[in-house]
């Protein structure tokens, strides 16, 4: 393994993180829901409930976030910092929702409510996720890149 | 009030997820590719979160009811089983493939960007897929 200290960023990393905690710690404190963005997407594709303006809201604040950005940022933002690099393959793009929108429901959570407010809270449930798809995650990018070659 | 606090904690937190490197496909790819050229930095988003969210979190828990008179949720039900573990590994994979989680992909598709618009479809599908599975 080598460190890549050329894309090494942990300062800005740290901070957004503590942006994300500050946004869970938000809607938690006034509205005592959780920030789970696969939660809140799946049901909001159930059966109507009292819950579905805030978590309609919710989802608006994270599309209109890059707008805003790009409005603060004096640089603007660049299209880069939000698809992949290189010409975009749609087939994994496709696979991977696929699998990311059945997996997140199957398991109750995401790196947003497992990774971030579960483990705030100290869930035993939530760390064995997050173990569980970091693995997978660095096992898939292992067998892509270095095994099947990519 | 509730849904004013809601748009402003997502815009905080989709905010986070830009300025962290978060919502970056490429970036994700590069911190878990552990057998290439590693970028760790985004164990620091985890920490930061955490972090700032531990206190905050573990007094709301505490509290009978939030700020704006809402019952605090209860500790999570279900313990930990083939879901739990099957669901995450299936996730896993497709971040790994992707680069993509829940959160970004919806940013990225709020920029207008085809990548994230495509992503987000095939996600909402596969979550329906869960939903008719289930019956």
């Amino acid at each position: 393994m080598t460190i890549d200290w050329t894309h090494f960023s942990p300062w800005s990393a740290l901070a957004g993180g503590a942006l994300i905690g500050l946004a869970a710690s938000l809607l938690l404190l006034a509205n005592g829901r959780v920030a789970g963005v696969s939660s809140i997407i799946g049901e909001l594709l159930g059966p109507a409930d009292g819950n579905r303006r805030w978590q309609a809201s919710f989802l608006a604040g994270l599309i209109l976030a890059p707008t805003l950005w790009a409005g603060l940022a004096p640089n603007g933002l660049p299209a880069s910092d939000l698809v992949p690099t290189g010409p975009a393959d749609w087939s994994v793009l496709i696979i991977g929702g696929l699998l990311v929108g059945f997996g997140t429901r199957l398991a109750n959570g995401c790196t947003s409510g497992h990774g971030v407010c579960g483990l705030a809270r100290l869930s035993p449930r939530s760390l064995i996720a997050v173990l569980v798809f970091m693995a997978a995650g660095f096992a898939t990018v292992f067998l892509a890149r270095h095994v099947l070659g990519n | 009030m509730t849904f004013l606090i809601a748009l402003l904690s997502g815009l905080i937190f989709g905010l986070g997820l830009i300025t962290s490197g978060m919502s970056d496909p490429a970036k994700v790819l590069s911190f878990l590719d552990l057998g290439g050229r590693w970028d760790p930095s985004l164990a620091f988003v985890m920490a930061g979160a955490i972090g700032a969210a531990r206190l905050p979190f573990a007094w709301a828990l505490r509290q009978p009811r939030s700020w704006l008179g809402q019952l605090m949720p209860s500790a999570p039900a279900g313990t930990i089983d083939r879901s739990l573990i099957l669901g995450s590994a299936l996730f896993g994979v497709g971040w790994g493939l992707s680069g993509f989680c829940p959160g970004p992909a919806i940013t990225s598709a709020g920029a207008f960007a085809l990548p994230g618009i495509v992503f987000t479809a095939a996600m909402v599908t596969g979550m329906k897929v869960f939903d008719w599975q289930k019956k």
